[in-house]
């Protein structure tokens, strides 16, 4: 039953009601605006920047008919006078019926979600988890491979402080799925997801070099390297270059083989890659929409 | 009992034995021992025929909860808790180590909301052998080299 329920972290939501999620987000695939919420008011607080996530919540939003609130900037509100989130959650919910929150700091979902009496979407807590990225990830893995069953998956950049990579990998252990982490040794998957694979049986293998995965994957799960996250410029410089994708390194191919980016990207997929049938990213981002939908619905107890 | 004579016996209370030595301070901040008013006697570096050397608390007319006292087990896993009545040995138990952890340990995450606002900290404790806990907010592993007790 999802109805009431805050989405914090993806292992939230069984199995089953992802996959409800899932099957609910392809009807608004079929047909996006449907006004079924029109009496709801849904807050979106983002106190820390976001394109992608804000715009298809809030889309998701109008084209259920409801109507939002909140800030995408913490400067014109009372954050800046030294409000608590905790105060900042308990007015909050007086004024909507759900609220949707991205905080710089890890955790903060899972405590807005015990301090208010409105359902939480997580939207982004610092470098912890983004189950809605999870869930349309999901859906776009699930549509270009027709099951997420035993799948080859690489993963591929900044697997460190990836949040998407990690709700992405703890719902995919759900699904049998066999994982490459190809990453710098600084930006290494961390070890609570090691941990989470192995106390599943399931398997995993870790490189450095992305060339030798490309040929055995289904889906390539594509992450941006940042500059700032190494503590020596000099091996940002060495391996920067490593972690880009280029049309020329996807000769031998499985025929299935999709890329998938959470972006926003900067150059670890060149643009001659987006062009060819396999780049998703940009079909992927749209599957925001319309997973958003389906979480919103069920959440508040909509029917189609 | 050497040990026994070092520190000497309480008639009512709680004694806490087979410490290791090295986290007897440690304990003594896990249960709050310093705001105690009762008369508290330890002894650290202690012969032990079991242990090569051990520590000791004895607190004098203080008896713990079960959840109060499993604490303890994060840093003291062999310990024996020791309930006096009359200079009679009333109960004797080893501590273990519960599945959830409240308020004692710092989250290692420096961007863990719990270090940030006044959040009640909060660990699931995943590997009882190795002494593994997870951060209930922000989902990081604290491990034993790790842990900081507040």
């Amino acid at each position: 039953m999802i109805q009431g329920k805050s989405l914090i972290s993806i292992n939230d939501f069984s199995k089953e009601e992802q996959i409800d999620i899932l099957n609910l987000a392809e009807e608004f695939e079929k047909k996006s605006n449907r006004h079924i919420l029109p009496n709801h008011v849904i807050a979106t607080l983002f106190f820390e920047p976001s394109t992608r996530t804000r715009l298809s919540f809030e889309s998701a939003i109008c084209r259920l008919g409801a109507k939002y609130i909140g800030f995408s900037d913490t400067s014109s509100t009372s954050v800046q006078k030294g409000e608590s989130l905790r105060d900042t959650i308990k007015t909050v919910e007086q004024y909507s019926d759900l609220i949707i929150m991205r905080h710089p700091k890890a955790g903060s979902a899972r405590f807005a979600s015990e301090v208010s009496n409105v359902p939480v979407i997580n939207a982004g807590d610092g470098a912890n988890q983004h189950p809605t990225q999870t869930l349309l990830d999901m859906y776009s893995i699930r549509k270009t491979q027709g099951a997420l069953n035993d799948l080859n998956i690489a993963f591929v950049g900044d697997l460190k402080y990836g949040r998407t990579v990690h709700s992405l990998v703890m719902a995919l252990c759900n699904f049998n799925c066999n994982f490459y982490f190809v990453s710098p040794q600084e930006l290494k998957i961390p070890t609570e997801i090691k941990y989470y694979i192995k106390e599943r049986n399931l398997t995993y293998s870790q490189f450095t070099n992305m060339n030798e995965v490309i040929p055995k994957v289904d889906i390539i799960y594509m992450t941006r390297i940042q500059r700032e996250r190494f503590s020596d410029p000099l091996e940002y410089e060495k391996v920067k270059n490593s972690y880009i994708l280029n049309s020329e390194m996807l000769y031998d191919t499985k025929p299935n083989l999709k890329i998938l980016h959470p972006l926003p990207r900067v150059n670890e997929i060149s643009e001659d890659v987006d062009n060819l049938k396999e780049a998703y990213y940009f079909t992927q981002a749209l599957n925001g929409v319309y997973i958003r939908q389906a979480l919103l619905t069920s959440i508040l107890g909509a029917k189609l | 009992m050497i040990t026994e004579l070092k520190v000497s016996a309480i008639d009512n209370g709680t004694v806490i034995d087979h410490i290791p030595s090295k986290s007897v301070f440690t304990v003594i901040k896990i249960l709050d021992l310093e705001e105690d008013e009762n008369q508290i006697l330890f002894g650290t570096n202690l012969e032990s025929k079991k242990y090569g050397t051990k520590g000791i608390i004895k607190i004098k007319n203080r008896y713990f909860k079960e959840a109060e006292i499993n604490k303890i087990a994060l840093v003291a896993p062999i310990a024996t808790i020791i309930v006096i009545k009359d200079y009679n040995v009333v109960e004797k138990k080893h501590v273990s180590i519960p599945d959830k952890v409240f308020k004692t340990i710092k989250c290692i995450n420096p961007n863990c909301i719990t270090n940030f606002e006044n959040v009640a900290q909060q660990f699931d404790v995943i590997d009882k052998k190795d002494v593994i806990l997870k951060c209930h907010y922000c989902e990081k592993i604290t491990d034993k080299k790790n842990m900081v007790f507040i």
